[in-house]
């Protein structure tokens, strides 16, 4: 909290401050990576930097019918369930933050009280109804439940983004002439579209990140995400040691993670601050 | 171009709050209108209402002659100019001009001839590709004004437009926006909390609190003849005087000494059934440094310690505080409230004077003045009306 | 200068026109313009979709399984079902691997939550205020965040895991995930390193909100460093505090990736969310299942009922729905 100072002392001891925090943040994805890298007789070595490198893993995973379905699966279903939270959440947020109508605090409401809500307690009840209608193992199956996680998130984070943009500004639209859909397509949307992206880029880590939907609620290589394959590999006969395989799938599903970071750092910071607090 | 007419219009929340109780309005044809009062009065509820961007609780609206209660902003006819501008920061100059027009659906070149024609008056013909992030305060100003004359409405409504300019610019743009009205001499209602911006740029001037309108007239009229306490105070700057006054036998008693009742005050006291104690009003040009006046004995002449001289070249403004503590009323509170509540010492009240620049007053010493009795004005503290108004003919039009 | 209320009059007058509905431009209620109506049925046509999947995939199966949780339903015994009442609540609560499940997932819970709100307001403050390598820093605290949990609880698996692990090797004695105590460590340590970022953007929104010239202002006054942080910034912080103590609190207590990945329950290590999965994907008792689903909901409601009553925690979005 050095508040007046900026010299020389004080950039050294932000950026040793800094140095600990990259340390602390980048260890467990540098171990993963560094095992990914490991041939198999290394592996087992115990070294944080591999002493063989080989891209053997990587090879041996893409072979796998078991990986790369999930893949497919995973991406397919995160960006599916973006694309349609994200749709709904913008028509929604849009209304709350710029409409008065009766419902709206309940719907307010409603989305924070999922926001909060126990995922677990949902499994039990929509393994057996899906079992029941079908859905059980399909990527629907999984789509559903994503999306309603991700809307409350959506929401408040696109809600956060339309509230900065000036109410004068839609009154303007429609004394020149703009219908309410014209002002929303005309003037809003393309101011909003920043925040959109955001919020795009933080309801597909929140699908991407998801275990316990994925596990529960598939069975088989048709719709299992990358995450539950992984723990699937654990014992899995065809692999000896599953080690190198698991990391380096884990690298692979890491990458979209680290892409979105390095570039859309601020945006990120800005969606979550934005949405979460503001009370 | 169309008149626009409020009758008995009413905004009232669902919080059962209402805003504006049933004000009657008639502005005519190419008449400029301002509406002015302290913030929360109801002139942008008003404003609001006439554009469509709020719903009317109660009362019609018309303009050129057709009921638009239920009709859609955009089936008004009417351009905005909003008090932050309300650029859309996604288009340029050009595109944000035209808007409107293209909503419209009127032809290309016919666009682009509008746009220019608006640009040119507006000097914003090269500025026409930029977006409004690069503009100074001004020319966004000017924009704004140019997308709501581009498409030429019926009628202009403005919403503080100048107010967040500088002091300097504000100015320049206030007789450009004169200017501009006359020459299209389209209906214009312009809302402002500013009484210098009312005073100089409406042909009328609308005076509104809590909802209510106080007086309706052209500048000079609000100024000299205000119907009320509220309004005298509002209007004018420096602002009025107030004092406590007191009527006695053959007197009126106020911090400055007594003043002999003429004729004409009597009549008006008693045809007002005024009470014992009023609120005495006179604005600081009705003062002159006794020195400088001929004929003394026509008005009123005090001494009183002098506290500032403020010397502003062509004259001076000089401050008394004398004995007798400050006046009391409501309205007066109100106006308080709105100046910034300053807090006065309650058992002096303070005097502002202005006077020729020729006088010699001085800061801390005593000093003769002359007071134009004239000109005072005698408030009801109660209701704050005016009573010096009464026995003439009724000036401007005095709400209900 | 009063001016005449003309209320009583118009309403009369208003009421009326509400019959007149041949009328097209009457309003059909009183007070509600064609704009007006437009806006509402806008409003709702817009928030349908969501509330519909919000309310169908939540509120529906929520009422579901309070319902199944009232019946003994074993997907292994399918003709055995029945309507017991309330016989299972009395058996999970009634059951120790229940209540030790509970126990891990308050000691999770609390344990992580504290460290992480020291941890995350240390990081809060380092990237908020450092001098240099802003972007590096966040960009780095960024990744716990974005990170599969799986994929890092993976990571410190192996880490962990004696002879593949550069961390086991640390330590001399056996393998820490198979021991309850060093066990439970390692899950609260992944749970810490994966979320302190979270509370840490959320505390630096907070941050934020305290005006520069308020610490110049305490420091002139000759408050110390550690003085202005606790009687000037946390002050103003606490709104930001309460709801990141909030979200990380209801979020922990959901544990679940980390202890499946890393000792996927043993050695009494499960939380309430592994012993619900356990019982369903494993026992396929939905009965049990259920009970279980409706308990942990019940204690995520109490723990955001005590953070919102008695800490005051605002909820986000609740008193802002600012129309300007």
């Amino acid at each position: 909290m050095a508040t007046l100072d900026t010299g020389p002392r004080a950039k050294l001891k932000w950026g040793l401050l800094d140095a600990v925090v990259v340390v602390f943040a980048l260890i467990p994805v540098l171990w993963v990576v560094s095992l990914s890298l490991k041939t198999t007789a290394t592996l087992t070595d115990g070294n944080f930097i591999p002493r063989e490198w080989t891209l053997d893993n990587y090879r041996l995973i893409f072979q796998t019918d078991q990986f790369v379905r999930a893949l497919i699966n995973s991406i397919g279903i995160a960006l599916i369930s973006t694309l349609i939270a994200v749709v709904l959440g913008t028509m929604a947020a849009y209304a709350i933050s710029r409409l008065d109508f009766p419902g709206k605090a309940l719907l307010v409401g409603v989305s924070l009280l999922i926001a909060m809500f126990p995922q677990v307690s949902l499994v039990s009840p929509l393994f057996n109804i899906e079992r029941q209608t079908g859905l059980f193992d399909t990527w629907p199956g999984l789509i559903l439940p994503y999306i309603t996680f991700a809307l409350p998130l959506a929401i408040y984070t696109l809600s956060a983004f339309f509230k900065q943009i000036p109410w004068d500004l839609e009154k303007a639209a429609k004394m020149d002439g703009a219908t309410q859909a014209e002002a929303f397509r005309k003037v809003i949307a393309p101011l909003a579209a920043p925040g959109v992206f955001t919020t795009a880029i933080l309801v597909f880590i929140f699908c991407w990140n998801d275990f316990l939907f994925a596990i529960s609620l598939t069975s088989t290589e048709q719709s299992r995400t990358v995450p539950v394959a992984l723990s699937f590999f654990t014992g899995a006969s065809q692999f000896e040691d599953p080690t190198g395989a698991i990391s380096a799938a884990a690298v692979v599903i890491t990458i979209p993670i680290i892409l979105f970071v390095l570039f859309f750092q601020k945006r990120i910071v800005a969606g979550l601050t934005s949405g979460a607090v503001k009370g | 171009m169309a008149d626009i007419v409020l009758d008995k219009v009413t905004k009232s929340f669902p919080d059962g709050t209402t805003a504006v109780h049933g004000i009657d309005l008639e502005i005519a044809d190419g008449e400029f209108v301002i509406l002015v009062g302290p913030s929360g009065c109801g002139k942008s509820t008003t404003l609001n209402m006439i554009a469509g961007l709020e719903d009317i609780t109660s009362g019609e609206l018309r303009i050129g002659g057709q009921r638009v209660n239920d009709r859609a902003p955009k089936d008004r006819d009417i351009a905005m100019v909003f008090q932050s501008y309300a650029l859309y920061p996604n288009m340029t100059v050009r595109e944000n001009m035209a808007f409107p027009l293209k909503l419209a659906k009127m032809a290309k070149e016919e666009i682009d001839r509008k746009v220019g024609e608006a640009a040119k008056v507006l000097e914003l013909t090269e500025h026409l590709d930029r977006k409004p992030a690069n503009l100074s305060g001004g020319q966004r100003q000017r924009v704004a004004m140019g997308r709501a004359i581009v498409r030429s409405p019926k009628a202009f409504l403005m919403d503080e437009p100048l107010s967040n300019l500088d002091a300097k610019l504000r100015v320049q743009m206030r007789t450009q926006v004169s200017r501009l009205q006359k020459q299209l001499g389209t209906t214009t209602v312009y809302v402002t909390h500013d009484q210098t911006e009312a005073m100089t740029l409406g042909d009328r001037v609308v005076v509104m609190r809590g909802g209510h309108l106080q007086q309706v007239g052209d500048p000079q009229t609000l100024y000299d003849r205000p119907v009320n306490l509220f309004v005298a105070g509002f209007i004018g700057s420096p602002s009025m005087n107030f004092l406590p006054a007191t009527v006695e036998e053959n007197a009126l008693r106020c911090p400055m000494g007594e003043l002999a009742l003429d004729d004409r005050l009597r009549r008006l006291l008693t045809a007002a059934d005024a009470p014992r104690q009023l609120v005495l009003g006179i604005r600081p040009e009705h003062f002159e440094d006794a020195a400088l006046v001929d004929q003394a004995g026509k008005g009123f002449t005090f001494t009183a310690p002098v506290d500032l001289v403020e010397s502003m070249g062509s004259d001076k403004y000089v401050y008394f505080s004398v004995e007798g503590g400050p006046a009391v009323a409501a309205d007066l509170e109100d106006l308080a409230a709105d100046a910034g509540g300053a807090d006065v010492p309650h058992d002096r009240a303070n005097l502002v004077t202005r006077l020729s620049a020729e006088s010699r007053v001085r800061g801390g010493q005593e000093a003769r003045i002359w007071m134009n009795v004239d000109k005072i004005h005698l408030f009801d503290p109660s209701s704050g009306r005016n009573i010096t108004l009464q026995e003439e003919e009724p000036a401007g039009v005095a709400a209900s | 200068m009063s001016v005449s209320s003309t209320t009583p009059a118009t309403t009369a007058e208003e009421l009326s026109e509400g019959g007149r509905r041949e009328l097209p431009q009457k309003r059909a209620k009183a007070a509600l313009s064609e704009g007006k109506r437009q806006e509402r049925r806008l409003g709702w046509l817009l928030c349908a979709p969501a509330a519909l999947v919000m309310v169908a995939v939540t509120a529906y199966p929520i009422l579901y399984s309070f319902w199944l949780s009232l019946q003994r339903y074993d997907l292994k015994f399918p003709s055995e079902r029945e309507f017991v009442w309330f016989a299972n609540y009395a058996t999970v609560l009634s059951n120790g691997y229940w209540w030790t499940a509970f126990g891990v997932t308050l000691l999770i819970t609390v344990v992580s939550v504290a460290v992480e709100l020291v941890l995350g307001m240390a990081l809060a403050l380092v990237m908020h205020r450092t001098l240099i390598g802003r972007g590096l820093v966040r960009t780095s605290a960024l990744i716990p965040y974005g990170i599969v949990t799986v994929v890092a609880a993976f990571s410190w698996r192996y880490a962990w895991t004696p002879s593949t692990g550069y961390l086991a090797n640390l330590l001399s004695d056996g393998a820490p995930l198979t021991e309850r105590a060093s066990a439970l460590s390692i899950i609260i340590l992944a749970e810490i390193w994966k979320t302190t970022p979270f509370m840490a953007l959320l505390l630096m929104a907070g941050l934020a909100l305290v005006p520069e010239d308020l610490l110049k202002a305490a420091s002139m006054d000759g408050a110390s460093a550690w003085q202005r942080f606790t009687r000037v910034m946390l002050p103003v912080m606490k709104p930001a505090i309460l709801v990141a103590l909030l979200f990380r609190t209801l979020d922990a207590f959901r544990v679940f990736d980390n202890i499946y990945v890393l000792t996927n329950g043993a050695n009494e290590t499960s939380s309430v969310s592994m012993i619900a999965y356990n019982n369903l994907m494993k026992g396929l008792n939905l009965g049990i299942g259920s009970t279980m689903s409706v308990l942990i909901f019940l204690a995520v409601a109490i723990i955001a009922f005590v953070f919102v009553k008695l800490f005051g925690t605002a909820a986000p979005g609740s008193s802002d729905e600012g129309r300007r």
